[in-house]
């Protein structure tokens, strides 16, 4: 389904740790997405600031919302953590290619960094839906960086917490425990999403062991629409081009990724 | 109801004035064009809009061979625009010819080709492989990219070398041609006379502007290839000043007027300082709708001044405050 410009009524703006939650009323939107997709909000108010922000869909609820979570990072973001309900928001979604769930329940390892997590928590209604094991990987730098744990307990059926000062869980890296979890837990699909160092390694960890892996990478983008090449990265078999993440992603088979190209030429360089 | 934010609809049914313009002989529906590099190769937005109303789409620029472009960030959003260093990613002729161009033809598209080039010869190459290609309406000449390896490739930086390409182009080819020029010069009226003169059949206005932004944070440049272009309602004072001086210095050459054009108030300001249509860039990137949604506000715009067609607009300008 094509996506739309949808205008949205704030709903809640909340916080979540340390980072801010945002849902709109957006029927439209909401009906149409999948896990994995984002939406590209304007900044309202502020026209020096042009162009959209991208967020990945944190989850979907029935009928008619769309939730996002941000991290403060600029005068954008700063601007859309000020929202109050029923102030009102352009969007454009859903748009991007979603996350491929398995055909047949499987036991599904969701690796999320930081609030980067966020579209873990859509897939994994998804992934319930279709009768798969989930377990949640969530690292972040401090406890309060992580997204929602309790969520991610809720959802899945199992949790294993990293943080790189130790304030919560296993001190250190999201893919420290995961080779060991690839080993023991059976698991037959890795789907991640966070910075694009940790995709780098969450990728060669899963090829090691023979596990299909999805990430959902998150590029510098301006349009969402394809039109502006900004989001590029490079991807293969072979030859590599370079492919539009808010087209034909921003989610990619972990495999399909010139990471090396990118600056990680090993996984070594990735910890 | 006026346009208020960067991109927001201008509202209101259109009404049935008769928008289309001549461009170069070209018949376009209307007189608002999508930009080089701000609407991809047309058919990504083909879910968006209907590809055969607009005025005409200006590809992004095609090349004798594939380019993969620049690294990212390749965008940088700036004060009331945004600087981008994409590097030309495209195809390939070959490839635009039998997928892209193809596309836009069948959908019934005004279609212009936005060529780039290292060399002359490789302007007048791209010219005469496109020459009778179905679809094709013009071709526009980017002369004056600032995403290049060299400032020599910089074209429309010189008049005399600006001029060798359109020449080049026009042995080339019967289609008739755009010379995209930059306002990074001291004299752009003298490289407009120059394009002009060597067969030009009308001039685009304005490229990017090169700019530079700098994280003083991480304290490196914001763009990974350091500087880039700078696009959006920050330029459009410079593109409407750039259309108004070169109108004024050569009457009857056809201008699009590009630069920062969000809304239809936007559009009638190059239109009445002598452009012949205008073509819509970096809104296209936060309202996938802006080309039509422009056309519709000039309609409105029309009625309004109490103007019949678009090419009335510069009689009603009066240049004294």
């Amino acid at each position: 389904m094509s996506p739309v410009r949808e205008r949205c009524a704030v709903l809640e703006r909340r916080r979540v740790g340390e980072y801010h939650s945002l849902t709109l009323a957006a029927p439209r939107i909401a009906e149409a997405a999948r896990a994995g997709q984002f939406v590209h909000l304007q900044v309202p108010g502020d026209r020096s600031l042009p162009l959209r922000r991208p967020f990945s869909i944190r989850q979907v609820e029935h009928p008619g919302s769309v939730e996002v979570v941000f991290d403060v990072v600029g005068a954008g973001t700063s601007a859309l953590a000020g929202l109050r309900p029923y102030d009102m928001v352009d969007a454009l979604g859903p748009l991007g290619r979603p996350f491929e769930p398995p055909e047949v329940p499987a036991s599904c390892l969701l690796v999320g960094g930081g609030y980067g997590a966020a579209p873990l928590f859509f897939l994994a209604t998804e992934l319930r839906a279709r009768r798969c094991q989930l377990h949640f990987v969530l690292g972040a730098a401090t406890a309060g960086r992580l997204l929602d744990p309790m969520d991610a307990e809720r959802l899945g059926h199992g949790l294993t917490v990293t943080t790189d000062d130790g304030s919560a869980g296993h001190r250190g890296l999201v893919t420290d425990p995961l080779g060991g979890l690839l080993a023991t837990a059976g698991a037959e699909r890795v789907y991640a999403c966070g910075p694009m160092p940790m995709l780098a390694a969450v990728s060669r960890l899963a090829a090691a062991a023979g596990v299909p892996c999805q990430v959902a990478v998150e590029e510098q983008m301006a349009c969402g629409t394809g039109i502006c090449f900004s989001c590029v990265v490079p991807v293969g078999p072979g030859e590599t081009r370079m492919a539009r993440s808010c087209l034909e992603g921003p989610v990619f088979d972990g495999t399909a990724i010139a990471w090396a190209e990118l600056g990680y030429p090993d996984l070594e360089a990735v910890r | 109801m006026t346009a208020e934010g960067f991109g927001e609809p201008e509202g209101g049914a259109p009404k049935n004035r008769d928008l289309s313009v001549d461009l170069c002989g070209v018949r376009l529906r209307t007189p608002v064009l999508a930009a080089s590099g701000c609407f991809g190769f047309g058919r990504e937005l083909a879910g968006w809009v209907d590809l055969a109303a607009l005025g005409g789409i200006v590809t992004k620029s095609v090349s004798l061979e594939p380019r993969r472009g620049r690294p990212t960030p390749r965008t940088a959003e700036t004060p009331s625009g945004m600087l981008n260093a994409i590097g030309l990613q495209n195809p390939g002729v070959e490839a635009f010819c039998a997928g892209d161009l193809r596309f836009l033809a069948e959908a019934g598209a005004t279609v212009v080709v936005s060529l780039v080039g290292r060399t002359p010869g490789e302007f007048g190459r791209l010219a005469a492989r496109l020459d009778g290609e179905p679809g094709v309406a013009l071709v526009e000449l980017n002369l004056s990219c600032p995403n290049v390896e060299h400032r020599g490739e910089v074209f429309a930086t010189d008049p005399a070398a600006a001029a060798e390409v359109v020449r080049a182009v026009k042995a080339a080819t019967s289609t008739p041609v755009l010379a995209k020029l930059t306002a990074d010069v001291t004299d752009l009226v003298a490289v407009a006379r120059a394009v002009v003169d060597a067969g030009a059949d009308g001039l685009t206005l304005i490229n990017t502007l090169l700019g530079m932004a700098v994280d003083v944070g991480r304290r490196r440049p914001r763009l990974a290839a350091v500087t880039g272009g700078l696009s959006g309602p920050a330029i459009r004072p410079v593109a409407v000043r750039c259309v108004w001086q070169v109108a004024q210095a050569l009457p009857g050459v056809p201008i699009v007027g590009t630069g920062g054009i969000v809304t239809a108030d936007d559009a009638a300001e190059f239109l009445l300082v002598g452009a012949t249509a205008v073509a819509v860039g970096t809104a296209n990137f936060i309202n996938p709708r802006a080309v039509v949604e422009v056309a519709e506000g000039l309609e409105r715009y029309l009625e309004a001044a109490g103007a019949a067609a678009p090419a009335e607009l510069p009689a009603l300008f009066k240049a004294e405050r």
